[in-house]
């Protein structure tokens, strides 16, 4: 018999006294464990779905930046215009690797979506130069419009499988009466463009009645170094506003750097509340069994004997609620995504939780520490008992 | 000539209760040797259980002197008394005490592990072979008897071979015929294994039955027989 398996025994006396404090530090670890896993998760989210932009800027017409950086990062938002006469002077500009215009439409579609209930379908005006930044972009099926005019659509992947839509095939655009053709479907990127129906830049422009407007010129450097002075130069421009990576990568955190407050400082209170319930717990194990902590001391038990059985205890509903936590934690992650996804305003593809071995063992041996912390304080109190006054108490 | 294993001069042991010093043990002096069967007997509240305490090292005392198989614990420090009492005396209570969580023979095996001494299987199972036990070392507390909760506890204080069993009230919580045959138990320990034992009780007709008996009032010894004189 070891030290350890008396105190397993006595956390058996209470059965669901000791489950609802593993509970309690298995939700905490969890909580922990799904925040580390989301903080990791959204940064590298967010910076593949940046670097997939393919363009290291994105010129828009000026408005509120959050609008700005979901334009670019979801094709979304509230859709403002400038002229392309913008486009046509930067495009000047020795600096300029590649450049590319953008229209985006949006067209609410009465019968689409989920059980049609109706959903809005993106529409976006490109020229070739847009497929040119984007090197991964391949044709799943079909190719590129047959004209610069055409009544044609390229669908992204995902906007293919919703409308069951294949090369050849006409698709009816709600609201505007027009019909198109399908003309080529992007193989899947992993990206906002797999929602995306692409049209001819001035289809688009023709078929929206938005002639001579764009709603993003993408930009990409032949030197990323010059892109400060690049945006200073864009400044004289008026009616427009340059976003550069770095500041959708920004702006984005900021967005979701409240909510992560918000979870962080739950998270805390978690660990607070768990902390606070295994002190009890085991406080209270202690004054249950006070007789038998001065038989103990009077069979020849130390006071070092004493505090490291009640410590063993508290180790223990530590251990197996940080084991829990994790297991919860890993299994219930891709619930906890769904969860996420659903409330942000913007996530980016990819994993959003992602659990790392070292989140779980940073977890796990914080949990432990913690239950060493929560014992101390009942541990000593058992261990600094007076025999005879233990074995009395009670009588 | 017995050796003499506790040594009393002048022992008091007085409690701060209110501001007051309340006396529950008052000058007592006595000298018991090894293989000695005492009975401490008095009324309620007469200092028994306080003056077993202090002779079992479970408590200091405020004046006097003690000494326990030589050594003198009268100003011991709690380490000193936590290493006598694991390893040269062994308790049993009125109320058992078992751990409810442990079945009988891990019960029996506890102070081995604060001895730090090993596991000693069989040895447990012999010892609750002995006290009546040997088909029940895997029950837990609550499926054994009175009695039978009392065999344990006796086990219990024999697994690290003490010099010294204390026994407060041992039959204090049984019927007629366990407390007969406890009592016989701690006889046949201190006849055939020159224990020595010190017990408190209530009934005289068990008292009588000791080697010796000291009466206490009021925390002092008011009178002792010792039967051993008459043989």
């Amino acid at each position: 018999m070891k030290i350890i398996s008396v105190a397993y025994k006595n956390l058996k006396r209470k059965k669901i006294r000791t489950v609802l404090t593993v509970g309690g530090v298995a939700v905490a670890v969890a909580v922990l464990v799904s925040l580390f896993g989301f903080d990791a998760g959204y940064q590298n989210g967010l910076n593949k779905d940046i670097d997939k932009l393919g363009y290291h800027l994105l010129v828009t017409a000026k408005g509120c930046p959050y609008e700005a950086a979901t334009l670019m990062l979801q094709g979304g938002g509230g859709l403002r215009y400038m002229d392309d006469a913008v486009y046509k002077r930067i495009i000047q500009d020795p600096r300029i690797d590649k450049i590319t215009p953008q229209l985006v439409s949006s067209v609410y579609n009465q019968e689409g979506g989920p059980q049609n209930r109706g959903s809005f379908a993106l529409y976006m005006g490109i020229e070739k130069s847009y497929i040119e930044l984007k090197p991964w972009s391949k044709f799943k099926s079909g190719g590129w419009f047959s004209g610069q005019d055409a009544d044609e659509a390229i669908m992204g992947y995902e906007a293919a499988e919703l409308e069951q839509r294949l090369v050849g095939d006409q698709i009816f655009v709600s609201g505007i009466n027009k019909v198109l053709t399908v003309k080529g479907i992007f193989q899947r990127t992993g990206t906002q463009d797999d929602g995306i129906t692409f049209v001819p830049l001035a289809t688009a422009q023709r078929i929206f009645n938005l002639p001579g407007k764009l709603t993003g010129i993408g930009i990409k450097l032949k030197n990323i170094q010059q892109i400060g002075e690049f945006e200073e130069s864009l400044y004289n421009e008026p009616g427009i506003q340059v976003i550069s990576l770095a500041q959708v990568r920004g702006t984005i955190l900021n967005l979701v750097a409240s909510a992560k407050a918000m979870a962080n400082s739950i998270a805390l209170i978690a660990i607070f509340i768990a902390v606070i319930g295994v002190t009890n717990t085991i406080l209270m194990s202690v004054f249950e069994r006070t007789r038998e902590i001065g038989v103990m001391k009077a069979l020849g038990a130390s006071a070092l004997d004493i505090f490291k059985i009640i410590w063993a205890e508290t180790v223990l509903i530590c251990v197996f609620g940080g084991l829990f936590g994790v297991i919860f934690a890993s299994a219930g992650s891709a619930l906890v995504e769904k969860i996420i996804r659903h409330t942000l305003p913007y996530a980016p593809s990819g994993k959003l939780v992602l659990i790392k071995p070292e989140f779980l063992l940073i977890a796990f041996f914080s949990t432990v520490a913690m239950g060493l912390i929560a014992g101390t304080y009942p541990a000593l109190r058992a261990s600094l008992m007076k025999p005879v006054e233990a074995i009395r108490a009670g009588e | 000539m017995k050796e003499c294993v506790i040594k009393a001069n002048k022992l008091t042991k007085a409690y701060r209760l209110l501001a007051e010093d309340i006396y529950a043990v008052r000058d007592v002096s006595l000298e018991i040797v090894e293989g000695d069967f005492i009975a401490i007997m008095g009324p309620s509240g007469s200092g028994k259980t306080t003056l077993l305490d202090s002779l079992g090292c479970l408590t200091t005392i405020t004046s006097g002197s003690l000494s326990i198989l030589g050594k003198d614990v009268s100003q011991a420090k709690e380490n000193i008394l936590v290493s006598m009492r694991r390893k040269y005396l062994g308790f049993v209570f009125q109320d058992f005490l078992l751990i409810p969580t442990l079945t009988a023979i891990e019960n029996v095996q506890l102070p081995l592990l604060f001895a730090r001494m090993p596991q000693r299987d069989r040895q447990a199972k012999e010892l609750l072979g002995r006290v009546g036990l040997g088909k029940r070392i895997n029950h837990l507390p609550k499926e054994l008897s009175g009695g039978e909760k009392q065999r344990v506890a006796i086990a219990r204080a024999l697994i690290t071979s003490p010099k010294i069993l204390f026994a407060d009230e041992p039959t204090g919580n049984l019927d007629t015929k366990s407390s007969e045959d406890i009592f016989g138990l701690l006889a046949d320990l201190n006849k055939n294994e020159n224990l020595t034992v010190i017990l408190t009780t209530h009934n005289p007709k068990l008292g009588s039955r000791a080697v010796r008996v000291i009466y206490l009032n009021d925390g002092r010894i008011v009178s002792r027989e010792d039967s051993s004189l008459y043989i």
